[in-house]
């Protein structure tokens, strides 16, 4: 979902990259209580392992493709202001090195993929946790959801500032139905990956992944007792 | 698993992901890009500044092997990230705390 140059007008630009850096901002200050010296070098890999994913395009069909965008899983992993950096830190990389996504589109992009794709990602997460059993089980399940809805909002968005600020004149109802229609759909790849991938984690390090605090057990401290 | 193992083999992942997978990813455009394509707005775009890296869309300027030259630019990327992201997080991190 990267944009390029030239999709949007400059104030529109201009507006993204005020939110983006605000949201940014913020997430710098946020991120502190989610990073010590265990979590710190966990959020640098999940930014490396969500800057690989993207590089994985799957077909969708009718010569479509899409890629993890990663929101709900880097929030999932590391918590939501640590994964709203991590997706940040791989579209400046991805901007600066790789020409993928323009760098006066850089504030649209942070904005649609490491804010919207991540907090409403972790939202849709912590919303399915809640009526899910309390279990370690249930977190996958809630991080595939929260990345399945997390995809076509990213979408909507960008229809929103195509809308307010689109260059090309073009029938906004067309570009809202094909882009939320094509997204649910890699949307449902993302939540395959993110459900994978959570759960392998899960599996080796669940004291390792900020949505599942709460529910891991602390073992060395209850040996022996019966589980509650 | 003990935390360096762990952390090493999740890298290895990503790299293997981004040095060897990405050359079997599909070149289908992206769903952005087809909607574009389709509704009409793709000419739009203008094209990425050149900010004189040599691994410009996923490439790797002067190898002309495709696999490898996307796979150094793969597992180039996933360096940078590691780097600039593993940096930032150390440095924001709450200080000695072993919880």
């Amino acid at each position: 979902m990267h944009v390029p140059d030239g999709f949007l007008d400059a104030p529109t630009s201009v507006a993204t990259g005020v939110v983006a850096a605000a949201g940014v901002g913020i997430a710098l200050r946020r991120a502190r209580a989610e990073l010590d010296d265990r979590t710190a070098p966990m959020a640098g890999l999940v930014a490396a392992f969500v800057f690989a994913g993207q590089m994985i395009n799957f077909p969708v069909g009718a010569g479509t493709s899409g890629h993890l965008l990663g929101g709900a899983l880097a929030a999932v992993l590391v918590g939501p202001w640590t994964g709203a950096l991590c997706i940040s830190v791989v579209l400046l990389v991805q901007g600066l090195f790789m020409a993928d996504g323009g760098l006066t589109a850089l504030g649209t992009n942070i904005t649609l993929m490491g804010l919207v794709g991540v907090f409403v990602g972790y939202a849709g997460f912590r919303l399915v946790l809640a009526v899910l059993p309390r279990k370690l089980g249930s977190v996958p399940v809630a991080a595939a959801l929260g990345a399945l809805v997390s995809v076509p909002a990213a979408a909507t968005v960008f229809t929103l500032l195509f809308a307010i600020g689109g260059t090309a004149d073009v029938s906004v109802g067309k570009v809202l139905a094909a882009m939320v229609g094509w997204h649910v759909v890699i949307g449902i790849g993302e939540a395959v990956v993110t459900g994978l991938v959570v759960s392998a984690v899960i599996a080796s390090r669940p004291d390792l992944v900020h949505g599942a605090r709460g529910l891991v057990r602390r073992t060395s401290l209850r040996t022996g007792e019966v589980t509650a | 698993m003990r935390n360096r193992r762990f952390l090493l083999a999740g890298l290895l992942v990503a790299l293997l992901v981004a040095g060897v997978g990405s050359y079997y990813a599909s070149s289908h455009p992206d769903g952005l890009e087809y909607v574009a394509g389709k509704t009409g707005f793709s000419d739009s775009a203008k094209d990425p500044v050149d900010t004189g890296s040599p691994f410009a869309d996923y490439g790797t300027k002067g190898v002309d092997d495709e696999r490898l030259s996307g796979g150094i630019a793969g597992v180039a990327g996933v360096g940078l990230t590691l780097l600039i992201g593993g940096g930032l997080f150390w440095v924001l991190r709450r200080r000695g705390q072993q919880e």
